[in-house]
């Protein structure tokens, strides 16, 4: 179970320390994920919290609301760190469907590879995937900023209203499909852009801006190697001409 | 009934529903049966615009529905109960499943999710004002949680969209239920849509979205697929909820039997069958017409799902699409459904479509009884609408307790019928009360033909 030295519950012992809180691990080898989840919402600003044993299981770690740092030591399954927002959630290994879904703030980062629809409809913060990310990453996300270290698979950013999406490596086909207002900066090749997505000119702005998203991911890439997309705004009314478009 | 742009071309071709049909019979006229004069105006109005027609409102054509079942009074074999002095219940709890925190409804009557975008925000606070008073559930949209709704809501369902539009997790535990949405009865297997003069700068500062755009949202979830995908996004739900809030399922009727059966499968406490008569904000008038089956033929399939794995009153059936009278309500339950959603029937008890704006219907080409262009965003009555002045003819607390007097309505009537057929709570209501008038009726109701104890297609 919780093999802990929650400091609230332990009380006295370790003393107020300059150290908020200490750290509390919970060992998922014998804890069931719902004994995590409460412990992390029950948790208060400052916390650190370890998990071992995670074994791909899904909802790691959702729902944050305190200003908490998570490390996950191992593979997650599904949601990991969905609709996190505050603190931090670190997966050291690989992540399932929907990393950090519809995060809102703070930052998720994973060590491994991330599969498909990593931070869907993320509304902010910051998600890194120091690997590569499967399909429909980034799929309608609302402005939160993803930097993916490796490539990622088709239809990603499909119908991204707002945010940035960095990729280091390749991008798959029909790369930002019915994009509004998202950004997409793209180190490597693209394999097909999608309707109404276009390659867009690097202004000192955008370099600007690619640069400080690297920089957040702890990256050291040029922001020169990059080349920018965006939407063409050409369907955003209905039109008869562009039923072919789609 | 088409969009702005375009309609400013075409006037001619809109068809004026209440002008009186010419004298046919006598001047030798025969109007076609195939290509009467609504298909007609539709083929001219196609030619001359290039777009497809979007509309409100739910199908029109005529379908097999609650009106073909009759309800079997008791007498001699059963007896009634007293009409005003014998108790009959109307409460009902849904989400007690899995959830910790099951609502407790005073009538199974609900509100129906409409999105703030397609409605007014006044609108928004007269539907969950009337709810509160009756002490029913209203139910968000594709857009997000209003604080007006939240505010007079006492039992707040939040819808949870492929869009994604203001989702958001503060939004999400103040829900007094989470509504998956999978489909609705007017287009299953279409996705959202919100045309430009809707899009203001709230609206689309809630959806993330440039102000004015033609908004088409996403038919399919982002971040899920099928029902083994499902059953993971129900269980993180209820980790951000720590297993508190009922979680639904919302389905437009086409396979209800399956898709019942794997919404249970996938860990749903309450699923809601939307049948193809149900509303819309804006669709496709092809998709309105033409997919999906009639509420009266998805009630006994839901049912039967839920009854073959156990859980029919566990989990419980929530029905809508076309419900309008309190028989509606007492047929739908009496087929199986624990409650039943209201949309249409809703937004008329506030006001729309009232005959006092009769001119302002007709400068738009439409008429009281008739209106549909919800799309359109220039509803006299001020509901589906998001231009201010217009929003300020529905006075929220008025139309609040024009909905609280309509929703008792229904439910004082269907407590008459479920008295007369000797139930004291209206979920002693069964199949064996009814009887079909149309043999397409009882095929689909799988009750017998009055008068008989035939069932087509039954054994
Ligand atoms: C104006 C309007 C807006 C609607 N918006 C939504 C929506 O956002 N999400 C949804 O699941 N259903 C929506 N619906 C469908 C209703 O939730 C409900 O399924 C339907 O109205 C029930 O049928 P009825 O209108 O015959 O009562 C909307 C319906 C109307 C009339």
């Amino acid at each position: 179970m919780v093999t802990l030295t929650l400091p609230d519950a332990a009380a006295p012992t370790e003393g107020a320390g300059a150290e908020a809180a200490g750290t509390s691990t919970i060992d998922l080898g014998t804890a069931p994920v719902r004994e995590l989840n409460q412990a992390l919402h029950d948790a208060v600003d400052g916390q650190s919290w370890t998990v071992t044993s995670p074994g791909g299981r899904h909802s790691l770690a959702v729902g944050i609301t305190a200003d908490i740092d998570v490390a996950i030591e191992g593979h997650a399954g599904y949601y990991a760190a969905g609709m996190h927002q505050k603190g931090s959630v670190t997966i050291t290994g690989n992540a399932g469907v929907g990393l950090a879904e519809n995060i809102m703030s703070g930052t998720v980062h994973v060590t491994g590879d991330a599969s498909q629809s990593a931070a869907a409809t993320g509304h902010g913060g910051l998600v890194v995937i120091d690997g590569n990310a499967g399909a429909r990453c980034g799929i309608s996300m609302k402005g939160v900023d993803i930097v993916v270290g490796g490539s990622i698979g088709h239809m990603s950013a499909f119908m991204a209203q707002a945010g940035r999406l960095v990729v280091c490596g390749d991008a798959g086909d029909a790369l930002g499909d019915s994009i509004y207002e998202a950004r997409i900066y793209v180190r490597g090749s693209v394999a097909s852009l999608g309707a109404d997505c276009i390659e867009k000119p690097m202004t000192p702005e955008h370099l600007d801006e690619l640069a400080g998203l690297l920089a957040a991911a702890g990256r050291t890439d040029s922001p020169a190697d990059f080349k920018r997309y965006g939407s063409a705004r050409k369907l955003y009314h209905f039109n008869v001409h562009n039923s072919t478009s789609y | 009934m088409t969009l702005p742009p375009v309609q400013q071309d075409a006037p001619a071709h809109i068809p004026a529903p209440h002008a009186p049909a010419p004298n046919t019979a006598e001047s030798g006229l025969r109007e076609s049966a195939t290509f009467d004069r609504a298909t007609i105006a539709d083929i001219q109005r196609a030619a001359a615009t290039g777009v497809y027609d979007i509309r409100g409102w739910g199908a029109k054509r005529k379908v097999p529905h609650f009106d073909d079942l009759l309800f079997l009074g008791a007498s001699m074999s059963r007896y009634p109960l007293e009409g005003y002095r014998e108790k009959c219940d109307t409460d009902v709890v849904l989400g007690d499943r899995h959830a910790s925190r099951p609502l407790h409804l005073q009538t199974p009557v609900t509100i129906a999710g409409m999105s703030f975008g397609a409605l007014s925000a006044n609108a928004k606070e007269a539907l969950g004002r009337g709810a509160s008073e009756v002490g029913t559930s209203t139910t968000t949209g594709d857009g997000g949680m209003t604080p007006e709704e939240r505010g007079q809501s006492r039992h707040l369902v939040y819808q949870y969209l492929p869009s994604r539009y203001g989702m958001n997790p503060d939004d999400l535990r103040k829900a007094d239920a989470i509504e998956i949405v999978l489909g609705q009865g007017a287009k299953p297997g279409g996705g959202g849509m919100l045309l430009g003069q809707k899009i203001t700068e709230r609206v689309a500062g809630m959806r993330t979205l440039p102000v004015g755009i033609d908004q088409r949202s996403a038919s399919r979830h982002p971040d899920w697929t099928g029902p083994d995908d499902l059953e993971i996004k129900i269980g993180e739900l209820r980790e951000i909820t720590d297993w508190r809030t009922p979680v639904y399922v919302k389905i437009g009727a086409s396979r209800p039997y399956y898709d019942t059966a794997l919404a249970v499968k996938s860990g749903a406490d309450v699923v809601v069958v939307d049948g193809m008569q149900g509303g819309t904000a804006a669709t496709q008038q092809v998709f309105i017409e033409n997919v999906g089956i009639p509420t009266l033929a998805a009630i006994p399939q839901a049912v039967q799902a839920l009854q073959e794995l156990g859980v029919h009153r566990k989990v419980q059936l929530i029905v809508s699409g076309g419900i309008r009278t309190g028989a509606d309500v007492a047929k739908a339950l009496a087929l199986g459904a624990d409650a039943v959603a209201i949309g249409t029937a809703a937004l008329i008890a506030l006001g729309d479509n009232d005959p006092r704006y009769a001119a302002d219907y007709s400068a738009l080409g439409s008429a009281a009884g008739f209106y549909d262009d919800f799309q359109d965003g220039r509803d006299p009555a001020g509901i589906t609408t998001q231009d201010p002045d217009l929003a300020l003819r529905l006075d929220p607390v008025a139309g609040g307790r024009r909905l609280a007097n309509y929703l008792r309505v229904l439910t004082m009537e269907a407590q008459t019928i479920a008295r007369a057929c000797g139930k004291s709570h209206l979920h002693n209501l069964e199949p064996e009360d009814l009887v079909a008038l149309t043999i397409e009726a009882s095929a689909m109701a799988r009750v017998p033909l009055a008068g008989t104890s035939w069932i087509p297609g039954a054994g």
